[in-house]
């Protein structure tokens, strides 16, 4: 029981910048972290002794994520970006960060859910190239692919911003 | 000196700092020659910088109390069972010291409280939720009736949650065996052939208890006591969507009741 309290514990704040990163609502993203811990502590008896505690709970944490992104598809409910930008910046900006995070965010929107958790989980979460393999149960190779891939379409994606911002933002909002 | 050829998987490795010394020379020497791709290379390295500032304050917040670990721990640990029981559990423990714990089991073989509640709700579901021919014994249109037949059974005021608003609706209900005595079952369903159960009795001892979930090899569910009130919602859903409805009715029931 101790050993559980040491090992999850400090990995909550990077379970929830995870989950916001993927959802944006940070209510929805700290109830998702907060059913993945109820399942960590139900299930930690289930868990391979020598298994690595943080790809297992970001096993976890992305496998309730993707359910929920898909459900949300299904029933056509997306939010806006207008807030789900706001709600992310966490120091006040300047006019001008604020239009470039807004960018990045919008960005990270528009990448297909498969490249945006590679390139989350590599970047963000600093998981090494097996790690994240192990987390999305796919192969390394394709831990790779997709990671290249990502960055050439937000790079792409950002560059191109006087064009993408105002007239494309409706049509990436449905994407979510 | 030959040297193996330098790939996209180097690139990526140069970006994410994961070259040992030796691949990353060699990769900006490759660079110093490719000025294309050293000017890719270079934007992959504002981006990764770029997103990691990005995201870095979310970590930096503190962390919600619901969130916090050890609550939700003791929030598993403790059942409500009844009050000699609880006291042999503490002996034992007082004995046994940590392993007493691993006792539990003796101490309690049938489950009590909220388990047993649990248990039977996960096992009416399996038995009802599949029934093509008969699942409810009263139909939704019998609301009021279904109140009244459990009100009565149970003995004390049961309200028929409304879970329209979520998108579910009800498909009816019935009286069913617990070994503790009857409880209220109503099914639930999304339109689309999932359905749901949620059990309801009275528990021997007054008061409530936070939800927790439980889970079985086929369904979730999520139980809690409101006012002595036992209540355990079953599906096969996933916690996402079983949780709020589960706080959805909590909410609905305080209001009603």
């Amino acid at each position: 029981m101790m050993d559980m309290m040491r090992l999850i514990g400090p990995l909550i704040p990077a379970l929830r910048r995870y989950a916001r990163a993927l959802l944006r609502n940070p209510t929805d993203a700290d109830d998702l972290v907060q059913d993945c811990l109820e399942r960590a502590v139900g299930h930690w008896h289930q868990r391979q002794a020598d298994g690595d505690a943080r790809t297992w709970l970001f096993a976890i944490l992305h496998n309730l994520a993707v359910t929920q992104m898909r459900q949300r598809v299904r029933r056509g409910a997306h939010m806006p970006i207008e807030d789900t930008a706001e709600a992310n910046l966490a120091v006040a900006p300047t006019q001008e960060s604020g239009l470039r995070h807004r960018d990045l965010m919008t960005a990270l929107d528009a990448l297909p859910e498969e490249q945006r958790s590679v390139l989350l989980l590599v970047t963000v979460e600093g998981l090494s190239y097996a790690e994240t393999a192990d987390v999305l149960a796919i192969p390394t190779g394709t831990v790779m692919s997709r990671l290249s891939r990502a960055r050439d379409r937000m790079i792409q994606l950002m560059e191109g911003t006087e064009t993408l911002a105002p007239t494309k933002r409706p049509l990436l909002r449905r994407i979510k | 000196m030959t040297m193996h050829p330098i790939g996209e998987d180097d690139l990526q490795g140069l970006v994410d700092e994961r070259l040992d010394a030796a691949r990353r020379r060699e990769v900006e020497a490759y660079l110093d020659a490719h000025p294309e791709a050293r000017m890719r290379t270079a934007r992959m390295v504002a981006l990764r910088a770029e997103m990691r500032a990005a995201f870095a304050p979310i970590a930096t917040e503190p962390v919600p109390a619901r969130l916090n670990l050890a609550r939700m721990v003791e929030a598993r640990r403790r059942p409500v069972r009844p009050t000699w029981q609880a006291m042999a559990a503490g002996l034992l423990l007082l004995i046994g010291g940590a392993g007493g714990w691993g006792l539990r089991e003796v101490v309690s073989p049938i489950p009590t409280g909220i388990e047993a509640l649990a248990q039977s709700a996960s096992m009416n579901y399996a038995v009802y939720a599949p029934d093509h021919t008969r699942p409810v014994e009263l139909a939704a249109a019998n609301r009021d009736e279904l109140a009244g037949w459990f009100s009565s059974r149970l003995k004390r005021p049961v309200g028929v949650p409304d879970l329209s608003g979520s998108g579910y609706h009800l498909m009816g209900g019935r009286l069913v065996a617990t070994p503790q005595g009857p409880a209220g079952l109503l099914m639930y369903d999304d339109g689309h052939g999932a359905r749901f159960v949620m059990l309801m009795r009275p528990m021997n001892v007054p008061g409530d208890a936070p939800m927790r979930p439980h889970t079985t090899e086929t369904s979730n569910g999520y139980a809690w006591i409101q006012d002595g009130l036992g209540y355990s919602l079953v599906g096969t859903a996933v916690d996402t969507v079983l949780h709020p409805l589960a706080d959805a009715i909590r909410r609905a029931t305080a209001k009603n009741i």
